[in-house]
Order: C-alpha cells, then sequence, then structure tokens
C-alpha cells in the first residue's frame, strides 16, 4: 500500500471495526452472498455501505412498524419537552420549583398531566400574578405553542390525564335526549357550585366557582379531569368520556338557546328579578303615581286663580 | 236622570234603580272625595297588581296540571327530552312553550306577585311614616298586615307550584322551617307532606291554597279594607282649608274614576311590559326538582329574601335534650322572624296609642319629621330588613363584588344589631333638624337673601315673614309634650295605686317625645312677629326660645292654627 504507516494503521482499524458487523450480517443471509460479501470485505468502502445498510434496515423496519409522522413527532416533541423545560424554568420554578417538585409557594405538579396545565395556563391562571383565595383567569401570557410544550414537559415528568382529544370534544353528534342527560348530569355534580346555568356561585372566604358561559369545552373537560383550585377531580371513572361530553354538550345547547322570555337579568335568579321588581317596576309605577297626582293638582292650581 | 238622558241609557238605568235602588247607592257614592297625594295611590298599585293576578291566574289554570305523578318529557323543550318530571313540571314547560302567549302570561303573574307585595310594602310604609295608623283605623292597619302575611304565603305557594329546581329548594327550606319547631315541627311536616320530602302529596295540596283559599281570603279582605277607607273616609295631608272635620279633594266621579280607572291600566300595562321584557324564573333552565340536586344562588323571591338571609347569618345553634335536637338556627331567624314581622306590625298602633294616651280620632297625617322617634323606628326597621336582604343574596354580593362571604356574614351579625340603632339615632336627628327648621321659619319667617347693614355697624339678614298657606301646613300638627305624671302624691302624701305604671310610661313618653323640638306656642309666636321686626336680637333669641320651649306648661298651645 502506497500510504504510510498511519494510514495503513487508520485503514485496519477500519477494517477491525467492520469485520465483526460484516460476519454477523454474514451468518444471517446465506453462504452465497456472504462469499461475496467476505471477498469484498475489505473494500475501502465496505465500513459505510454497511452503515448505511443497517441504518436504513432499522429506518425501514421502524417506519413499516408505527405511524409515518411519528419518528419526526417523537423527535419533535423531545425538542417540545425541551423548550418546555426551559419556558416552566424561567416562568414557572420559582414556585413550583426547578424540577417541579413543588416548593412552600405552590404544588408539585409531577403527575398532574398535561390537561392540568392546558388548562391552568391555557385559561391564564397561569402564571399567577399574586397569592389569594383563588387564582383567578386572566389575559394568557403564553402563545398556544408554549402551552403545548409546557404541557409536553409537565407531562413528561410523570403520567397524568393528557389533553383531552377533538373526538371527546365532539359534542355536534349528541342526540336532544342525550344533551338532557348532560343537563341532568351537570345538575347533580356542578350545579351546587357552578349555579344551574353555570353562572358560578360563591364559595368560602372569597373563593368561588367561576361562570362557565365563556369556557371552551377543552378547558371545562380539563377542569373536571383534574379539579383545578377548589374544584373536586372527576375523574374518567366518575364521569364517563361520554358523560362529560353530555355535559358539555348540555352547556353548549344552553349558549345557543334563545333567551326566551326576554332579557335574562344576567341569569342570577331571584336577586336580580328582586333588583328589577324594585327598580324597574316600584320605581316606574311610584313615578307614575307623582305623574297622576301632579295632573290633578296642577289644574286645581289653575282652578284656584 | 235629565230629560236629555236618551232613552237607551235612562231605561236600563231606571230598571235597576226601581229594583236594587241603585240611585240613593250611587248618589251617596259617586260624589265622595277622595284627597289628592301620589302617596295615596301606592295601595292601589297593589290592588290593581291582585287584579292582574287574578286574571293572568285563571289563564294559567287552563294549562296547569297540579300532579306530582311523574312522566317523562317529551315536550317542545329540546335539553330536557326524555327526563323524567312530574305533571307540574312538563305542564309549567308546556305553558312555556306550546301554549301561545303562555310565557307572558306567566311571566306577568309572576311580575304581577313581585309587584303586589312590593306595593303591599310601599303602602304599609307610608301609613306608618304618616301615622294614617291612628285612631279609628287601627282595625284597617291590622287588615293591612293580615294582608301582607296573607300576600306572601300566596306568592310562596305560587313559588312552590311549577316544581322546578328552584320551588323545589324552596319546599325543602319551608320544611325545614316547619321541622324547627320543637315537638310538633316534624308532625306537621309530615302531615302537610304526607309523609317524607317531597312525597307526592304537596303540589295537590298548595294548588287549592293558591288558587282558591287564599285569593279568597285575600280578596275578602282587600273588600273589608276599602270598605273601611270609604267608611272613615280618606286620610290628608295637613295644608290650608284641610282640617281633622273635612276632605279636601275630588269627588270619585268623574275625577277619580278617571284617574284610578286609567292607572289600573298603567299598571297593567308596566306588567305586561315587565312580562314581555325580562326574564322571570326560567324554570326550563332550572330543570325539573330532585331532592339530590341544588343549584348555586338558588334564593326565595325578593319577599323572603329577608328571612333567608336570616338563616345565612345565624350561627350554628343547636340544642341536644333527650335524644331530640332544637335547631335554633332554623327556628330563630325563620320562625322568629315571621313571628317578630307579624307581632310587631301589630301591635304597633297600640303602643304608640299606651304611650301618647291620644284618645282622639285623627284623619289628618302627620309629616314624617313631625315624629322623630316614629320615623326613627320605621327607618331602623328597613335597615334591619335591608340588612337581612343583604344577607339573602350574600353570595351574589360576594361574587359580584368581590367579596368573602364569611366577611358579609360576620359584617352581618354585628350590623343586624347595631345598624338600626345607628339608622335611629341619625333619622332622629334629621327630623329634628327639619322640625327645628320648620319652628325657625314660623317664628322668623324665610331667609330672603337679603343682608342689611344698620346703622350702629351690625348686618342682618332680612327675613321675609311666611305666606299664612305655608305656615299653616308647617303648624297643623298638635305639640305632643313628654306625659306629665306630676309628683304623684295626693295632698295627704299618699302616692296613686297605678303609680308604677304610670311612672315607665312617662319614660317611655320621655323617650318618645323628649327630644322632638314643639312647634312655637301661640304666645311665642306673638312675640316673635312683634318685636321680631327689629331683629336686633338675631338668631340668639331663637335659640334662647327653643329650650324655653321644652318645657312650657301643659297645654299651652294645643292651637292648631298660628294667629
Amino acid at each position: 500500500m502506497r500510504f504510510g504507516v498511519r494510514g495503513r494503521s487508520r485503514l485496519n482499524t477500519g477494517g477491525d471495526r467492520g469485520r465483526p458487523r460484516l460476519n454477523t450480517g454474514g451468518i444471517r443471509v446465506g453462504s452465497r452472498i456472504s462469499a461475496v460479501l467476505s471477498a469484498r470485505r475489505r473494500h475501502r468502502f465496505a465500513g459505510a455501505v454497511v452503515v448505511m445498510i443497517a441504518l436504513g434496515a432499522f429506518g425501514g423496519a421502524y417506519a413499516l412498524a408505527s405511524p409515518s409522522s411519528k419518528a419526526s413527532a417523537d423527535a419533535a416533541q423531545a425538542t417540545q419537552i425541551e423548550e418546555g423545560r426551559k419556558l416552566f424554568a424561567v416562568s414557572c420554578s420559582s414556585c413550583h420549583g426547578l424540577n417541579a417538585q413543588g416548593t412552600n409557594e405552590g404544588p408539585t405538579l409531577i403527575g398532574v398531566g398535561a390537561a392540568a396545565v392546558d388548562f391552568q395556563v391555557g385559561t391564564g391562571r397561569m402564571p399567577a400574578q399574586q397569592p389569594g383565595a383563588q387564582i383567578p383567569p386572566k389575559k394568557v401570557v403564553f402563545s398556544d405553542e408554549e402551552i403545548a410544550a409546557l404541557s409536553a414537559y409537565v407531562a413528561s415528568l410523570g403520567p397524568g390525564p393528557s389533553v383531552p382529544s377533538k373526538e371527546q370534544l365532539n359534542t355536534s353528534d349528541l342526540t336532544d335526549a342525550e344533551i338532557a342527560e348532560g343537563g341532568e348530569l351537570f345538575r347533580t355534580n356542578c350545579a351546587s357550585c357552578h349555579n344551574v346555568a353555570g353562572k358560578g356561585g360563591a364559595l368560602t372566604w372569597g373563593k368561588y366557582a367561576p361562570n362557565l358561559t365563556g369556557s371552551s369545552p377543552r378547558h371545562i373537560y380539563e377542569a373536571m379531569l383534574t379539579g383545578p383550585q377548589q374544584m373536586p377531580v372527576f375523574s374518567e371513572a366518575v364521569i364517563t368520556p361520554d358523560d362529560k361530553r353530555k355535559i358539555i354538550g348540555y352547556l353548549e345547547a344552553l349558549k345557543t338557546e334563545p333567551s326566551r322570555g326576554g332579557f335574562g337579568l344576567g341569569g342570577l335568579g331571584p336577586v336580580t328579578e328582586g333588583l328589577a321588581t324594585w327598580i324597574v317596576g316600584i320605581g316606574s309605577l311610584v313615578i307614575i303615581t307623582v305623574w297622576i297626582a301632579s295632573r290633578g293638582q296642577k289644574v286645581k292650581g289653575v282652578k284656584g286663580k | 236622570m235629565s230629560s236629555a238622558t236618551p232613552k237607551a241609557v235612562s231605561a236600563p238605568l231606571e230598571f235597576l234603580d226601581e229594583r236594587v235602588g241603585l240611585a240613593k247607592l250611587v248618589k251617596s257614592n259617586l260624589r265622595k272625595v277622595f284627597p289628592d297625594h301620589w302617596s295615596f295611590l301606592l295601595g292601589e298599585i297593589a290592588l290593581y297588581s291582585f287584579i292582574v293576578l287574578l286574571l293572568s291566574g285563571t289563564f294559567l289554570t287552563l294549562w296547569f296540571k297540579p300532579s306530582m305523578q311523574e312522566i317523562v318529557y317529551n315536550g317542545a323543550y329540546g335539553p330536557m327530552q326524555g327526563l323524567h318530571m312530574s305533571e307540574a313540571f312538563a305542564s309549567t314547560l308546556d305553558i312555556s312553550f306550546s301554549v301561545r302567549g303562555g310565557l307572558l302570561m306567566r311571566q306577568i303573574h309572576h311580575w304581577a306577585a313581585m309587584l303586589f307585595i312590593g306595593a303591599m310594602t310601599i303602602h304599609m310604609l307610608r301609613v306608618f311614616f304618616t301615622g294614617a295608623f291612628r285612631k279609628p283605623r287601627e282595625i284597617n292597619w291590622l287588615i293591612g298586615t293580615i294582608l301582607l302575611q296573607l300576600g306572601l304565603i300566596e306568592g310562596f305557594t305560587g313559588y312552590s307550584l311549577p316544581d322546578d329546581l328552584l320551588s323545589g329548594t324552596g319546599l325543602r327550606f319551608v320544611e325545614g322551617l316547619i321541622r324547627s319547631v320543637p315537638v310538633v315541627g316534624t308532625y306537621v311536616s309530615f302531615f302537610l307532606f304526607g309523609g317524607e320530602f317531597p312525597g307526592d302529596a304537596i303540589i295537590p295540596r298548595l294548588y287549592p291554597i293558591h288558587i282558591l283559599l287564599l285569593p279568597g281570603l285575600i280578596l275578602a279582605l282587600v273588600a273589608a279594607h276599602i270598605g273601611l277607607v270609604v267608611y272613615h273616609k280618606h286620610t290628608q295631608h295637613t295644608g290650608s282649608g284641610r282640617t281633622n272635620k273635612n276632605v279636601v279633594g275630588y269627588p270619585l266621579m268623574p275625577v277619580y274614576m278617571a284617574k284610578a280607572g286609567g292607572f289600573f291600566f298603567i299598571v297593567f300595562g308596566v306588567t305586561a311590559l315587565m312580562g314581555a321584557l325580562f326574564q322571570l324564573n326560567p324554570v326550563w333552565i332550572y330543570g325539573p326538582y330532585n331532592a339530590a340536586q341544588v343549584g348555586a344562588g338558588t334564593q326565595p323571591d325578593w319577599y323572603m329574601g329577608w328571612v333567608e338571609g336570616g338563616l345565612r347569618i345565624m350561627p350554628n345553634w343547636e340544642t341536644h335534650i333527650a335524644g331530640f335536637t332544637i335547631s335554633w338556627n332554623i327556628f330563630i331567624p325563620g320562625v322568629g322572624l315571621l313571628g317578630l314581622l307579624a307581632v310587631v306590625m301589630s301591635i304597633y298602633p297600640f303602643i304608640e296609642r299606651w304611650v301618647t294616651g291620644d284618645n282622639r280620632e285623627h284623619h289628618l297625617l302627620d309629616k314624617p319629621r313631625n315624629q322623630p322617634t316614629r320615623t326613627g323606628f320605621g327607618v331602623a326597621g328597613m335597615t334591619f330588613y335591608g340588612l337581612l336582604w343583604i344577607g339573602g343574596g350574600n353570595d351574589i354580593i360576594a361574587t359580584t363584588f368581590h367579596l368573602a362571604i364569611n366577611d358579609i356574614t360576620w359584617f352581618l351579625r354585628i350590623a343586624i344589631f347595631i345598624g338600626p340603632v345607628i339608622a335611629f339615632m341619625i333619622t332622629k336627628r334629621i327630623c329634628i333638624g327639619l322640625q327645628r327648621r320648620d319652628r325657625d321659619k314660623l317664628l322668623h319667617g324665610t331667609e330672603s337673601g337679603i343682608v342689611m347693614r344698620l346703622p350702629h355697624g351690625e348686618f342682618i339678614e332680612v327675613h321675609k315673614p311666611l305666606p299664612m298657606e305655608q305656615a299653616y301646613e308647617l303648624a297643623a300638627h298638635d305639640r305632643q309634650e313628654p306625659l306629665d305624671i306630676g309628683a304623684g302624691v295626693d295632698h295627704n302624701g299618699v302616692e296613686a295605686p297605678n303609680r308604677r305604671i304610670l311612672r315607665l310610661r312617662a319614660r317611655v313618653s320621655r323617650f318618645w317625645f323628649g327630644d322632638a323640638v314643639q312647634k312655637p306656642t301661640a304666645g311665642e309666636l306673638e312675640a316673635a312677629h312683634t318685636h321680631g321686626h327689629g331683629h336686633d336680637d338675631g338668631h340668639g333669641e331663637l335659640e334662647a326660645g327653643e329650650s324655653e320651649a321644652h318645657r312650657p306648661e301643659v297645654g299651652a298651645g294645643s292651637g292648631k292654627t298660628p294667629t
């Protein structure tokens, strides 16, 4: 060989590395091919070819065994988790700890699942502005991608409920009877805090059950799944995914129902109705009595003069 | 009938006159005079909304099924399809969605009910603050208090009939109220509900009470109430030409007929407008009653809100005696407050009569300022009621104003005792201030705004004498001195036998009238008007005159007209 000692030794190393691989391959495919291969095993490109074949085989097997997008998704997920971890370190870790293990300021997030993050961050409750009786929803500070990254990171820490799929949230195929059943489930499980029309209600010490009229089906589903703040968890075993869908369907139906009987007075029941009685009803009638009486007095005044 | 009356009119009238004595009846009543003041129309609102209730209620009975028979709903409202519910609730849904004009009628009926009790309340406040309950009208006041309470029960039974989640929860509240009565409570509850709550008897039982028994009673009492107004003649506010022995106003026919008739249609119009524009009691959102469910923000209608408030702020006190529980936490605010309303309202006229010892008839109304203590009591009562109202809506207030419900509760627990006292004192002081102003006007006239400098350098403001009409109005009421019981011993030094009660009465009377500013006596007026023109003694003299007025000789100035 024209190459120097160094070059040769390099080639040798390459050859040494290549040999066992080539051998294993040879045993599997059969003796005729292995004869050809063994003849060419010292070819300068042999190592590269073997690597290419191996990569192709593994890649092909993987592609056959799983959906084609998964491979890239997996890689994407890894970067998403990494991105989420960075966001978490910046925006969440001061209360929840650098590894989401929880501190005195905030609970551990290991095992809360993507659904919890998607709800808390997606409704603007997190990151919290200040401690208080209850963290109120506010303007959402993260983009959808960032929320997804945070969810992915927290989900990667431990098993927990995931963000519900589109099918789980689809209420378009529900029949009237199923929606009515959802109403019954809502009144039984939810109305005692959220009010029969989902208008919300007061809890102790400044806590409250929020108004659901502005809540998206996804967030309602996630709230049931994860039980944020004062809310109990309604797991898939307690209220099945199908029942959750019916409840959401009922709430959506309430939103689309026309306000029958006139202006709804906030849907708060007898308190606003009583206010309307006094301010609109009694108020206008008393003004009218003054008008009626004053009509007479004017006439009398004219007569008197 | 004059000869000009067409025969078509006169013939049937003559027919009636010859058989039922129409002419005599009409002659005596058509020219009946009613005084004119807006506050006298408040009771009419109640009357007219009651008529609206009778009309709209009759419409509703045509479709409502007072039955607790369980059925499966398959009516017009989608989100209730296939639910199990009582026939009462299903028929309420049908009235709302399937009967033409049904929802409007339901809402008119309910709004009219809310207005009915509201109008009775403000009417009663007017009667209270102007002292229209005094002799000879105590019985009519009593009828009024009974009417108000019947109205509360009538309203509540109506609220319960649709058998929706809200009304069922209200019935549960009443069941708890009844059960909180020691010993008999559970028996009465079982009797009323035909067993355990909710059972299947309560709505069929409430129905005849709501549509027959109570309306009948209310109607009869309203007739008696108005009959007594006609018999006593209406009270009037003080003013020139108005005395305790006359009534100044317009005759029933034609002026009041037109006014009252027109006002009926206005009240009907307002209820109809509210029924058309504002959603009331959307039972289809509440859903059928189910004892396992309850909604946040469940409240009674406004007129029971104060009792609800009492319950909400009451500490959780219970006593256990020999295996029985006495729920003071329900009994005191629930039964106690309703009882308090009934008792205090009924006996107040008699308490005041005992304190004043006044046995005369009163047809002239008091200005609220001239009865500082009574007005103070009234405002204290309103404050008490208003605070309880806040309690009844504490959850809505908490969420609306971002407050802690517990803080509201604790505020109310304290304010319910302190608030009325503060309200009483402030009101009384305002009344006394206004009285002082009136007295000032009577003695010195009104301020003219003209400032004069006297030769020796003093500045004075020229006061114009009050016009006679105004002066009359300001001085038309009686002076009310605290009861003077004298030394209490006869010339032998023997104490009168009922001295102890007398002393108590004197003490109460001092509380009642001791601080009130009395209108000037005839002598004081005379003095002020003769030497007061120079104004060289200015306001200093007024103060002196005032303090003097606190202890005048008894009966010095009971004259009604200033001279």
